[in-house]
C-alpha cells in the first residue's frame, strides 16, 4: 500500500480528469491521478474537436506547443437520403483569427501533452492501474481507492470520479446509475490517411484551415444518431452514433452502418484511395440534464462523461468535461482552503457553481430534447430527410412542369407522410424542446 | 441475421493495437442453455464482434478484439447475462489516434 495520503486522487485521464488534475495541482494540493491506459490518451475516444476557450481557461498558452490538427474555418450540416444530401454549410474567414476558437484534434496525442501539464503542475500520474474499487469507511464515505496493483489501498481526502461515460466505480459503489441503453450512444469511428494537398484539395482548405461535417438522416437507417467527417492535417475521422436501445431494438450493425455511410455517393469521394489505421468505438452520454446523477457526496464528486455532462444538440462534451473538473476542483480547493473536511455538504459547493455555469445551463436549455429525438426518431431520421431530398430535387430538376404543379406535389408529399397534425404537432414539438 | 457480406470486422481490428491479457478474460457470459434476448442482440450490437453464437446455440465471447465500449456492459450487465470489468491496468486496446 501506498503509506502517503493524497489530498486528492483523480481517476482517469481524459478531459475532465486532466483538467481537474492540474487544476488542484496548480493549487498547490497533493495530487495522485490513476490511469488505466498504458499512457494517458490511449483508452480515449472523441470526434474529435477541440473548443478553445474552455482549454485556454486551463492552459492559457495551450497554442504553443498542444497537438493541434486544423482551426476550424467551416461547418457543414447535412441533411441525407441514400442518394443524395441537402447542406447547410457556413464557411468565414474570421475564423482564421490569431487564437481561433475551434480545433480538430486527435485524443491520443492531445491527452498525452495535457497529462504532460498535469505532470508539470506537480501532480503524480500513475498509468497502466486500473482503480478497481472505492474504499469507503464504515459510515460511507469515501476515502480512496483500491487499485489492481499489488499494494493496492490509496487514501486521499476526496477522490475525483472521472472515469468516463462507462465508469464502474461510482456504479459499483451505488453513488449512481450505470448508464441506460436510451441514454447513451455507440459510436464507431475510423481514422483514413491521406496526403495533406488531398485532403486540402477536396475540402477546399488553404494551410492549417479545417472542416467539420455533422450529417443526419436516413444513414442511420430510422434510428436517433448521427454520422461525422473531421477533416485533421493527414487524415479524416470519419464515424458514426446511434443510441445504443436503437442498435439493440433494429439489430443494425454498427458497422454496417459505418460502412454504408463510407459508401454513401456524398461521402466516398471524400475519402477515396485512404489507408486507414484504426477503428474505435466509444458510448457517448445523450441523456442531457435528466440523466446527471448525484454530483458529489461524502469524499468524492462526480464530473465530465460519468456525470453525462454532454450537450448533444451542440455535439459538446470534451469541453463540459473540461469545465466540470476544473470547476470541480476549484470547489474543492476552497473547502480546503477552509480547512473544512470533504463531506457532502461541504463539497455541494461544486454542484452550485455547477449549476452557475454554461454546463448546467445549457443542458437545462435542452433537457426535452433527448426524449423528443428518440421518440419521434422515424420521423427526424427517415421521414423528413426522404421529404426534404424528394423537393430539392423537385425544385431543381427542369422538366417542363410548372412550377405551381412542382409546389402542389411536394406539399402533398409532406401532408401524405406526416399529415397536417403531424407537421404541426412535430414543428410545435420541436419549438417546445428547443426554447 | 446475416452480416453485409462487405464489411469484416476482423480487418477493422487488425489495424488496432492491442495488449492481450492471456487468460484472463475481463468479459465473461454467465453460464446459460438459451440465451436471454439481451445476450442474443450482441450478436449484433458488438463494434469488434466477440459475441458469436457456438454449436450448440450459446453465446460465447472472446475478448482479444475488444475495443472496451462498454456496450455490452450497458445491454446485458443489469441482466446478470455477463460480468463486466476493464482489463487490468496497460492490457486491452490501445489507441493511437483514438
Amino acid at each position: 500500500m501506498i503509506e502517503e495520503k493524497f489530498d486528492a486522487i483523480v481517476v482517469g485521464a481524459g478531459m475532465a480528469g486532466n483538467a481537474a488534475a492540474l487544476t488542484l495541482a496548480q493549487r498547490g494540493l497533493k495530487v495522485l491521478q490513476l490511469e488505466r491506459g498504458e499512457y494517458s490518451g490511449s483508452k480515449n475516444v472523441q470526434g474529435a474537436i477541440l473548443y478553445a476557450d474552455m482549454l485556454e481557461k486551463l492552459i492559457p498558452d495551450f497554442r504553443e506547443d498542444a497537438p493541434l490538427e486544423r482551426h476550424l474555418v467551416e461547418q457543414r450540416f447535412w441533411m441525407m437520403d441514400d442518394r443524395s444530401h441537402t447542406g447547410l454549410h457556413y464557411r468565414s474567414d474570421d475564423f482564421n483569427e490569431e487564437k481561433p476558437n475551434r480545433y480538430t484534434i486527435i485524443r491520443a496525442q492531445f491527452d498525452r501533452w495535457f497529462s504532460q501539464r498535469v505532470r508539470e503542475a506537480g501532480a503524480t500520474v500513475l498509468c497502466e492501474t486500473t482503480v478497481t474499487e472505492l474504499a469507503q469507511d464504515a459510515y460511507g464515505k469515501v476515502i480512496g481507492v483500491r487499485t489492481d496493483r499489488a499494494d493496492g489501498e490509496i487514501h486521499a481526502d476526496v477522490v475525483v470520479l472521472a472515469e468516463g461515460v462507462n465508469g464502474l466505480l461510482g456504479t459499483r459503489a451505488g453513488l449512481r446509475a450505470r448508464p441506460q441503453p436510451d441514454k447513451v450512444a455507440l459510436a464507431v469511428k475510423e481514422m483514413h490517411f491521406l496526403p495533406r494537398e488531398t485532403i486540402e484539395a477536396r475540402f477546399n482548405l488553404r494551410g492549417d484551415e479545417g472542416v467539420v461535417i455533422e450529417a443526419a438522416g436516413t444513414i442511420s437507417r430510422g434510428m436517433t444518431g448521427m454520422g461525422f467527417i473531421y477533416a485533421n492535417k493527414e487524415c479524416i475521422s470519419l464515424g458514426i452514433g446511434c443510441l445504443v436501445a436503437d442498435f439493440q431494438r433494429t439489430g443494425e450493425t454498427p458497422y454496417g452502418l459505418l460502412d454504408r455511410f463510407k459508401r454513401h455517393p456524398s461521402v466516398a469521394p471524400l475519402i477515396e484511395g485512404s489507408e486507414v489505421k484504426e477503428y474505435a468505438a466509444h458510448l457517448i452520454p445523450e441523456g442531457g440534464f435528466n440523466a446527471i446523477p448525484q454530483l458529489f457526496g461524502d469524499g468524492w464528486v462526480v464530473v465530465g462523461d460519468a456525470a453525462q455532462l454532454n450537450n448533444a444538440i451542440h455535439r459538446e462534451g470534451s469541453n463540459l468535461a473540461m469545465t466540470s473538473g476544473r470547476i470541480a476542483a476549484e470547489a474543492i480547493f476552497q473547502v480546503k482552503s477552509r480547512k473544512d473536511p470533504m463531506t457532502a455538504d461541504n463539497l455541494s459547493l461544486y454542484k452550485k457553481m455547477l449549476d452557475e455555469s454554461f454546463v448546467i445551463k445549457d443542458l437545462k436549455k435542452y433537457k426535452d430534447m433527448p426524449a423528443l429525438m428518440h421518440t419521434q426518431s422515424q420521423n427526424f431520421f427517415l421521414t423528413y430527410p426522404e421529404l426534404v431530398s424528394r423537393a430539392m430535387q423537385n425544385f431543381l430538376r427542369v422538366d417542363g412542369t410548372p412550377k405551381v404543379e412542382k409546389e402542389r406535389t411536394t406539399f402533398k408529399s409532406f401532408v401524405k407522410a406526416r399529415s397536417w397534425s403531424g407537421l404541426f404537432g412535430d414543428a410545435f414539438r420541436l419549438a417546445r424542446a428547443w426554447r | 441475421m446475416s452480416i453485409e457480406p462487405s464489411v469484416r470486422v476482423e480487418d477493422k481490428l487488425f489495424y488496432n493495437r492491442y495488449l492481450v491479457d492471456a487468460g484472463r478474460a475481463h468479459i465473461k457470459v454467465r453460464p446459460h442453455t438459451t440465451p436471454s434476448p439481451e445476450l442474443l442482440s450482441m450478436l449484433k450490437a458488438c463494434p469488434a464482434r466477440c459475441y458469436e453464437l457456438s454449436d450448440k446455440g450459446q453465446v460465447e465471447i472472446t475478448v482479444d478484439g475488444c475495443i472496451e465500449c462498454g456496450t455490452c456492459r450497458v445491454i446485458c450487465e443489469a441482466s446478470g447475462d455477463i460480468e463486466w470489468s476493464y482489463p487490468r491496468g496497460g492490457y486491452g486496446v490501445l489507441f493511437k489516434f483514438g
